[in-house]
Order: structure tokens, then C-alpha cells, then sequence
């Protein structure tokens, strides 16, 4: 029963699901509506530090069509959490603003709204702090950064060596809060039915979000069941669990309905996570030939008083150039402010923004094409680790996208170009994005008609991971695709990693090969006969996963950026946006080109739109809608295309593939930023580049 | 969500009759900033009365101009070969409005009357004097890099946001108001309010006074005129300054001009300063430089919008410089929608 088959990675599959979701069909986690429903809305802080002194809950229940209301004086009792922004309604204290401090419950949706509206809730207010300022005092040093990464790392006499460079950048870039703004904010449906919870929830992972919600309830995982087929889009804000998905829970359990909770795009603002602002310090030193001899790259940034998350900023710059003395930081501030968390390549978007304007710097202070600069300083290993690469075509990417770009003859002169009334410049920045791999589980399974279905609590945030994980498998399984039917986004299906880290194909695709070559194998065993009932095979890819060889396995690229300034009003706007990306093989062209241009779309954004405003009276971001906080319409980006060079790396996993989510949006800011430098001669080190800081 | 009564009169006159006498009743256009402000808590009517049936969707020509429905949708306006031809620089400032969705349901009345999109404004959990007067002006030393810098006052420092209302105010448009007193014309600008001690305000109407038409007199230079909007992203957002322009050059010299300006101001501003240095001045970059500064003297902007000064200043001489120069401003005639 076996046949051979053209192979299916590498083409251009369309998207499995599509038909369903452009017709509808397709259900999210909203659109569940079980029996005896009810409605949940939630209260926020209107404080950004102090306590809750009373709710007055007995006067809302007893609005007609409300069901419960609940805050810390009557809600159920939560398992203590490692993370204390979990342990929703749980206490007196204020953390932030905009934090949850109560919920409604009512038989309708405007029932519940106005009801929490009406909700009077007492504060005992104290004086906030809000301000991340690099001199704050209390900044320290986090043990670990995001994704474990030591805080701090040094090699050499750094600061020997910058005091003796003949040629030193000096600089500090800001970054500002952003959010991410997935088209489909949060939204769960919680149904408790004994002591059993299932969760129709919009989420990044439903494992992990099991494994985090049951203890929180006194559960054993088990007990809880998460569903999540299709997610508009996260960016990895539906990554961890979150409040809103703990009170859902809560809310259910204590008015004894299922309950519905929608965040609305204003409350992500403040309890969906959002990148921390940071002020990074980069420091080069090099000899006039633009070969570095330091590197020293300080970032600050801020967490909440409930959790340290401290975002792996200065980690890229690890792993960039070659330079004997070199040494990285990250200091921590924690303040009354919202709980930052991962927007699509934390570390790594921040941190090469300003690493890579620096090295724009040298280039400019050297005399030497940027292009080139970075050519030179090409390391042989792993900078800091010494680990060979498993693959790094840095310098590749950079060629290809120069020639395709129309870099060659580029006169560096700033502010020298105009087209009617703009000044025209350009720019490049290199990308890059680790190689990460998690365990997962998966099934593979062959029924008499002749038909496969794998299965995998994967999730497909829209990015195309149920598409290609079929590609993975009919490959494996030596059929072609239409034959294979891929199960994901489901508790019941085996465990799998989250969508997280770029690392969902390699990690699913893992364990779907080998789940589909042990179905094979069994198979082979029984000479081909399936038997009536079908057959099934199981692979757990935890020991493989540990114990791969070391080695140094990121993903690289180049960015090239052609910007337009308008010469009165200093209006910026990126004219032309060329990626080339070495990112291991790519499993289906259409869905990669979506989440380079996507990724691109998104740093482009970050460079010249994106900017959460703190506001310092009230403690909470201001411009929490879509009319206020700008992201990029068609009109942002003309012309964007993304490129890969196909890479043939044995030491990565089954596929070669790396991941490709992230990286697109890493590099782009800078090479916007340079860009910008390149056409007006005005050095923007913080970000977003809006006319104000252009306008003379 | 707040019960409220919703009401669909027959005419004119029983929709001002519905509305007389109740503070809490509101018209309804397309209802894209009121309807927002609801689900914000910011507006709160008891009462809907919808005009929207009974308002005119006409566009026609007057012996001195163009007489437009209340009920015109922004997109049918922007669109109207009549007013491309006749005000272009008014279906310019249309198009460049808000988005093709919002711009098919926005009426011309509901424009007019839309709410300053200052943030402090739409969060009703923070003070705010136009919505809660005698509260504060948070906006005065917290956000206010996209509000006035031109005619505000210590109680607020709000812009109006609507692009139509700033070419309407170049134009002297009348606007035409049905009110339980009878009808009456108010001209343009003078609709709208600065915001003095009584910032809750928006504009000169009564309470209950419905906008029936606006009538834009035919203005004879009307082909050299344009529209400048200046803003953060390339379509669909609010401008951070913006020019309406006409100029009437013979000789080299200006003989007449209009000029109004958006995002400076609680109203849309006719630069009447402007306007008296340019009358007779030779149409040089150098006299509308001069010009800028002579409505810029006028200004006090606040540390975060102190960019908009000189912005403002560039973009009026921009085009200014451009409409005198006879290719200039061909390019001003209504392109395809952004
Ligand atoms: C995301 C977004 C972006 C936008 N961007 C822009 C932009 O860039 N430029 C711009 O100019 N606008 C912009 N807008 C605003 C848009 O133009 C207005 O929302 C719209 O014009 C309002 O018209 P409407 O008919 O929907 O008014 P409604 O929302 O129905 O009403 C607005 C106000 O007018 C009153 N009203 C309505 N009709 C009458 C009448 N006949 N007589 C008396 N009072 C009446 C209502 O009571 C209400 O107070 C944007 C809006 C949004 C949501
Ligand atoms: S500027 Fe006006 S609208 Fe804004 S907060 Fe102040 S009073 Fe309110």
C-alpha cells in the first residue's frame, strides 16, 4: 500500500485549512457557544499601585441578568503560582493599572458590561513609578534572561581594548513598549463539568497552557482539556498563559456556567504582555580598517512588580562579529507597570536594532561600505562560545541581497539624493534568530482505506503549521499530501511545544517524522496489511532533542531598505524592502515568503510607527486602540519581497529546516534607521522615526 | 451597555421635535464616532434620533454654489464629479479622511460634529474637562504631541480631527441648522468653538439644532487650490497639521488667497493672519514665509508639540509655493482613493 511520491517539502502547498476559514467555517475560540452560557467581563485597576479597600459586588448582583461578581474578597482560592500575575483575584494589591481586580458575570454580553461598569471599586492609592530611565536605582541584574541565557558575559578587556581602538562608536538607542495586536485578540470559553475544565481558548499551546492552568485549580492536567484549532494570529502574546484565561476559569467555576471572555483590544494594552522599552548602550571599537577589536552592548529595561521578565536584548550581539574583547549586560528594573512579555523575536528585534545602527555608525566613521564592514568582521566560530556553525551564510545573504538590491556603486554620501521632494537614501542590516528545538509528541496513524492522520498538539497561529507539518508527513509517510490529514491544536492529541521561538517546525516536524517512520516500520512488520481497526504509532522526541551534538545553529539575513523623507514635512516612509534569508531548507515556499514579508512588514512598523505611550500621571498606555496606535496599512509598504538561500545543514533535525517566524522582523528597523541616516544626514537612536524627530 | 431609546422620525421637523428639550438626545449619522464614544462610555444619550433616512443625500447646484445634504455620505461627496470639478479642494480633503469603509458611512453632518480623538478624551477613567467639566486637563502636561497649538486655553487643548471641516472652512461654507427655533446659517468657520473656560463645547449649535446642508459658495480660483495633510502613517490616520489652500495669482502677485488649517486648533483655523500679509504680497516663497509666520506669531505651542510650529510653517510655504507655480498645481485635482 505503500507508494512513492514527488516530494512534498519544498513545494508550494496551499494552505490545508483555507477553504475552511475563508469560508467561515473555521471556528475560534470565540465562536464556541456551549449550553447555558453565560458572560464574563472583567474590571480593571483604575490605579497603578495600592490596594483594593472594597468592591461593592452585592449591588451588581443584584442587576437583573447578573450572575456572580467577583473580585479577591469571594473568589475562589488558586493554587499559589510561580507567577504571581497568575494568581488573578487573589489578593488586595495593585500592581498596575489596568490590572484585573474583579469580574461580572451576566446572562448577556451588554448585560455584563454595563454591570461592570457599574462595579464601585475602592483603592487605597500610592505614589507609582513608571519611568524606565537607565540611571534608575533600582536596576539590578536578572540571574537569567529570556529563553535562559545568562544576564551577562564578557571575553577579554573589553574596556581596555575600546580605550585603545583607533576608531570608537559610542551610542545609546532607545526602543519604546510595543504590543502586539494580533487580529484576533484573547478570547476563552471556560466549562467546568465536575471537576473537569475545558478551555475553548485562543492560545499559542494548548500543553502548556494545561500544564499552567491544572495545578493553579488543585488539578492534575488531565483533568483540564484545552481546544485552540485556529488562532488569529499572536506573535506571541498567546504564548504563556495570561490572566484573562485564569479568570475565565475562575469565573466559570465560581457562577457554576461556562463562561465567555473576550478581551477587548484596549484591555491587551494591559494584561496581554507587550515588549519591554529598553535603552541599550553599544559601544565598538575597531582599527580604521573597520575590523573589531571591541564590542560592548548594555541593555536596561523593565519588568513588572509581578514578574521578572527580563527580555534577552544583547543576546544576538553574542553571536554577530568577531572581536577578541567583548562583554554584554542586561540590568532590570522592576516598576508599576504592565507585565512585558514575548513579541516576536524578544532579544533579538531590540538588540539588532541597535547593533546594527551601530554598525552603520562604524561603517560611516571607517569610510567603509556597510555592506563590506560587515564582511570583514565575519567570525569563523561562535564568537563567544566558540562552537562551529552548523551552518552561516551571513555573508552570502548579504551579496545576494546587495545584487538584487542594486547596492553596487552606492554613493555613502548623506542627505545627497532627492526625488521630487524627498530625500532618498538606503540602507542594510544583518538578521539573525537562533535555532531552537523543543520535545514534542506525535501520532502517526494508517487506516484500511488507505488514508493517514497525524496528530499533534501543535498549534497553527495562521502561520501555516498545519500545511507544512502535511508536507513533513508525506514525505515521511512516502504518499503524497492529500492522503494525510494533520490533527493539531488539541489537549487530546499527543503533547507538543508551544509556537514559540521559531521553533514550531523543527520541534513538531521532529517528532511527525518519526512518529510516521515508526508507522512505517510497523507497517514493514506486517508486510503492509493495515489491519481493520487501523494502526497507530506513537514517537516522543524528548531524548533525541537532548542529545544533540553541539553546535551553533542560527539563521541569518540581510536586510535592504530604500527610504523616502519628505524635505518639509519629514514624513518617512520605506519606499522599497528587500530580504534575503538563510534559514536551513524551506519546507513550502508561500507560507515562508508570508512570515519573512510578515516579519519585515512588522520591523518596518517597528521603525517608523510603533510606540506605546506610558503615561507617567496615570501609570498605563495611552494610545490602547488601533485609530492610536499605528500599524503599518498597504499604502506603509509598497514594494517588500523576501528571498532565501537554501542551506543544507545535516546537524539541525530531520528537515534542515530552521525556523523562519522571527527573523524576518529582526534587522529591518536598523536598516530602515540607516536608511533614513543615509537620505537626511539626522541620526534617529530611538525609535519609532516619526516626523518630529526629522522636521527642521 | 446603557439602555438607550432609539427613534427614526418621519421628517425633519419631528426630528427636532424628538430632540427638543432633551439634553440627552443625540442625533445619529452614520454613527462611526458616536456609536464608538458610546461603546467608550464617553457619550451617553437616552436618546438615538436617526437622521439618516431623512437627511438629504443630494448634491446640487446653486446660482452662487454647491448646496450638499447633511446626509451625503463622505464617499459619495468625495467621489461626486460636481464637487471634483467645482471644490476640488474640498474632495481632496474628503479622500483624505479616515479609511474607505469609515468615509461610505460617515455622513458630511456627522464629520462636521465628529470628537476630538485627544486620548484622555475617549478613557473615561482619567479626567478630561470637555467630557467632565471641571475635572482637569491631563493632556495639558501629559500627551499632548498631536493637540493645539493655536487658540487653547489653560481648560483644554484639544484639535478638532475632521480634514472635511478645515477645506470647508477655507471655502466660507455656510452650514444650514434646523432648530427648535427655526432655521438659520451658520458660516464657516465659526461652527466650531474655541475652547475658552467652557471646553465641553464643541461648537456655536444648540442643543437640539439639526445640520440640514452645507452650502460651499463657488469660489473663481477654486482649480488652484489643495489640500495638505501631514501624518505619522501613509493612509488611515489623523492629521498631525494639515493645509487648505487657494490662491488667486495674477502678475506675480497674490490677489486673493484662503487658507485654513487642521490639527493646530479646538476648530479648524482660518488663517486670517496669514491671509491679510498675503493679499497684494508679491507670490514668493519668501512672502509666504512670511506669511507663516505672521499666523505662527499666534501660536503657543506646548513642549511636545513644539515640532508642529515649524512643520507648519514648511508646509504652508510648500503650498503655497506650489499653487503659484502653474504646474504646481494640476496635481491638486482628486486622484484615486489612497
Ligand atoms: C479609525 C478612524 C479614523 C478616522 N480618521 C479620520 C481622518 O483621518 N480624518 C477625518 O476627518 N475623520 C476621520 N475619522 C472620523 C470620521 O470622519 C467620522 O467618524 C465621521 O465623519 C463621522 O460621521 P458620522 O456620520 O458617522 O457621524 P456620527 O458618528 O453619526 O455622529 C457624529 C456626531 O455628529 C452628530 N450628528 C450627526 N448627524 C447630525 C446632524 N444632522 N445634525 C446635528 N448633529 C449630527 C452626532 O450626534 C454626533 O455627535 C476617523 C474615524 C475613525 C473611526
Ligand atoms: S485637551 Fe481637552 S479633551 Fe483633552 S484632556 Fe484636556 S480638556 Fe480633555
Amino acid at each position: 500500500m505503500k507508494t512513492e511520491a514527488r516530494p512534498s517539502v519544498g513545494a508550494a502547498l496551499e494552505r490545508v485549512e483555507g477553504v475552511e476559514k475563508v469560508t467561515g467555517r473555521a471556528r475560534y475560540a470565540y465562536e464556541n457557544f456551549p449550553d447555558e452560557l453565560a458572560y464574563a467581563v472583567p474590571v480593571q485597576a483604575t490605579v497603578a499601585r495600592g490596594t483594593v479597600l472594597a468592591a461593592d459586588v452585592d449591588a451588581v448582583v443584584r442587576l437583573p441578568g447578573v450572575i456572580a461578581a467577583v473580585w479577591h474578597g469571594n473568589a475562589p482560592r488558586l493554587a499559589p503560582a510561580d507567577n504571581a500575575e497568575l494568581a488573578v483575584l487573589q489578593s488586595d494589591r495593585v500592581s498596575y493599572r489596568g490590572q484585573y481586580v474583579a469580574v461580572v458575570v451576566a446572562e448577556t454580553l451588554q448585560c455584563a458590561r454595563e454591570a461592570a461598569r457599574l462595579l464601585r471599586i475602592d483603592y487605597d492609592a500610592e505614589p507609582h513609578d513608571v519611568e524606565l530611565r537607565a540611571d534608575h536605582p533600582e536596576m539590578y541584574r536578572p540571574d537569567r534572561v529570556n529563553a535562559g541565557y545568562p544576564a551577562d558575559t564578557e571575553l577579554g578587556d573589553p574596556d581596555a581594548a575600546l580605550a585603545a581602538a583607533p576608531v570608537l562608536v559610542d551610542a545609546t538607542y532607545r526602543t519604546p513598549a510595543e504590543h502586539n495586536n494580533p487580529m484576533e485578540p484573547h478570547a476563552t470559553v471556560a466549562v467546568w463539568s465536575g471537576d473537569g475544565l475545558t478551555l475553548h481558548d485562543s492560545t499559542q499551546g494548548v500543553s502548556a497552557l494545561r500544564e499552567t492552568i491544572a495545578p493553579l485549580f488543585g488539578m492534575p492536567p488531565e483533568n483540564v482539556r484545552v481546544i485552540s484549532p485556529h488562532v488569529g494570529g499572536g506573535f506571541g502574546s498567546k504564548g504563556a498563559a495570561l490572566p484573562p484565561v485564569v479568570l475565565a476559569a475562575l469565573a466559570a467555576k465560581h457562577a457554576g456556567r461556562p463562561v465567555k471572555l473576550a478581551v477587548t483590544r484596549q484591555q491587551m494594552f494591559a494584561v496581554t504582555g507587550y515588549r519591554t522599552p529598553t535603552i541599550q548602550r553599544v559601544r565598538l571599537g575597531a582599527d580604521t580598517g573597520g575590523r573589531l577589536t571591541a564590542i560592548v552592548h548594555e541593555a536596561f529595561e523593565q519588568s513588572s512588580r509581578l514578574r521578572e521578565f527580563a527580555e534577552q536584548t544583547t543576546t544576538p550581539t553574542r553571536v554577530m562579529y568577531a572581536a577578541p574583547d567583548r562583554r554584554t549586560a542586561h540590568r532590570l528594573v522592576r516598576l508599576d507597570v504592565p507585565t512585558p512579555a514575548w513579541m516576536r523575536a524578544p532579544g533579538e528585534a531590540p538588540g539588532m536594532f541597535a547593533l546594527e545602527s551601530a554598525m552603520d555608525e562604524l561603517a560611516v566613521a571607517c569610510g567603509i561600505d556597510p555592506v563590506e564592514l560587515r564582511i570583514r568582521n565575519e567570525p569563523a566560530a561562535e564568537p563567544e562560545s566558540g562552537l562551529p556553525f552548523s551552518s552561516r551564510n551571513l555573508v552570502a545573504c548579504l551579496r545576494e541581497g546587495a545584487r538584487r538590491f542594486g547596492w553596487a556603486g552606492r554613493d555613502p554620501t548623506p542627505a545627497a539624493r532627492t526625488r521630487g521632494r524627498m530625500l532618498v537614501g538606503t540602507g542594510v542590516a544583518a538578521s539573525t534568530y537562533p535555532v531552537y528545538r523543543r520535545p514534542s509528541r506525535a501520532s502517526a496513524r494508517c487506516d484500511p482505506d488507505d488514508r493517514f492522520t497525524v496528530r499533534i498538539a501543535a498549534a497553527d497561529i495562521g502561520t501555516g503549521a498545519r500545511t507544512i507539518l502535511t508536507q513533513v508527513a508525506a514525505d515521511a509517510l512516502r504518499v503524497t499530501p492529500d492522503r494525510v490529514r494533520v490533527e493539531v491544536g488539541d489537549t487530546a492529541l499527543p503533547a507538543a511545544s508551544l509556537a514559540g521561538g521559531s521553533a514550531g517546525t523543527a520541534s513538531w516536524g521532529t517528532a511527525v517524522v518519526r512518529a510516521c517512520e515508526a508507522l512505517l516500520e510497523e507497517l514493514d512488520r506486517r508486510g503492509g496489511d493495515v489491519p481493520a481497526e487501523g494502526l497507530e504509532a506513537t514517537a516522543d522526541t524528548a531524548e533525541e532533542v537532548g542529545e544533540q551534538p553541539e553546535y551553533a545553529r542560527h539563521a541569518f539575513g540581510a536586510q535592504f531598505a530604500e527610504v523616502g523623507v519628505d524635505l518639509d514635512t519629514g514624513e518617512a516612509r520605506v519606499l522599497r524592502l528587500l530580504g534575503v534569508f538563510a534559514a536551513g531548507r524551506i519546507v513550502n515556499p508561500v507560507t515562508a515568503r508570508s512570515q519573512f514579508v510578515g516579519g519585515m512588514t512588522m520591523g518596518m512598523s517597528m521603525a517608523l510607527l510603533e510606540e506605546s505611550v506610558m503615561d507617567h500621571e496615570f501609570g498605563d498606555y495611552l494610545n490602547h486602540d488601533l485609530a492610536q496606535y499605528h500599524v503599518p496599512t498597504a499604502m506603509d509598504l509598497p514594494d517588500v519581497q523576501a528571498y532565501w538561500i537554501e542551506e543544507d545543514d545535516p546537524h539541525l533535525n530531520p528537515l534542515g529546516a530552521k525556523g523562519i517566524g522571527e527573523i524576518g522582523i529582526v534587522g529591518t528597523a536598523a536598516a530602515v534607521a540607516n536608511a533614513v541616516h543615509h537620505a537626511t544626514g539626522v541620526r534617529v537612536r530611538d525609535l519609532p522615526i516619526r516626523l518630529d524627530k526629522l522636521v527642521r | 451597555m446603557r439602555p438607550f431609546t432609539y427613534e427614526r422620525p418621519a421628517d425633519v421637523r419631528s426630528a427636532v421635535a424628538a430632540a427638543a428639550g432633551r439634553p440627552d438626545a443625540a442625533y445619529l449619522g452614520g454613527g462611526t464616532n458616536l456609536v464608538d464614544l458610546m461603546r467608550l462610555g464617553v457619550a451617553t444619550p437616552r436618546t438615538l434620533v436617526d437622521v439618516t433616512r431623512i437627511s438629504s443625500r443630494a448634491i446640487e447646484e446653486t446660482g452662487g454654489g454647491l448646496l450638499i445634504g447633511a446626509g451625503v455620505r463622505n464617499g459619495d461627496l468625495a467621489a461626486d464629479p460636481l464637487v471634483r470639478r467645482a471644490q476640488p479642494l474640498l474632495a481632496r480633503a474628503v479622500l483624505e479622511g479616515a479609511s474607505g469603509q469609515i468615509r461610505n458611512m460617515a455622513t458630511v453632518a456627522g464629520n462636521l460634529l465628529q470628537r476630538t480623538r485627544c486620548p484622555y478624551f475617549q478613557d473615561v477613567t482619567k479626567p478630561c474637562n470637555k467630557r467632565l467639566p471641571g475635572s482637569g486637563c491631563p493632556a495639558r502636561t501629559g500627551d499632548h504631541r498631536n493637540l493645539a497649538i493655536l487658540g487653547h486655553s489653560e481648560h483644554c487643548v484639544a484639535t478638532h480631527p475632521s480634514d472635511m471641516a478645515v477645506a470647508l472652512a477655507a471655502l466660507d461654507a455656510l452650514v444650514h441648522v434646523e432648530g427648535p427655533g427655526g432655521a438659520r446659517t451658520v458660516p464657516m468657520p465659526g461652527l466650531h468653538r474655541l475652547p475658552g473656560d467652557e471646553p465641553d463645547r464643541d461648537t456655536v449649535l444648540a442643543p437640539g439644532e439639526l445640520i440640514t446642508a452645507v452650502e460651499v459658495p463657488h469660489l473663481p480660483f477654486a482649480a488652484r487650490s489643495r489640500y495638505r495633510k501631514v501624518r505619522d502613517r501613509a493612509s488611515f490616520a489623523f492629521a498631525v497639521v494639515s493645509v487648505a489652500a487657494a490662491l488667486d495669482v495674477a502678475g506675480g502677485v497674490v490677489r486673493d488667497c484662503r487658507i485654513a488649517l487642521g490639527g493646530v486648533a479646538h476648530a479648524p483655523w482660518r488663517a486670517e493672519a496669514a491671509e491679510a500679509a498675503l493679499r497684494g504680497a508679491a507670490a514668493t516663497p519668501e512672502e509666504f514665509a512670511r506669511a507663516a509666520d505672521a499666523e505662527l506669531a499666534r501660536s503657543s505651542p506646548l513642549p511636545r508639540n513644539a515640532f508642529k510650529a515649524p512643520l507648519l510653517r514648511n508646509v504652508l510655504v510648500r503650498t503655497l509655493t506650489d499653487l503659484a507655480e502653474p504646474a504646481g498645481f494640476a496635481e491638486s485635482e482628486p486622484v484615486e482613493t489612497p
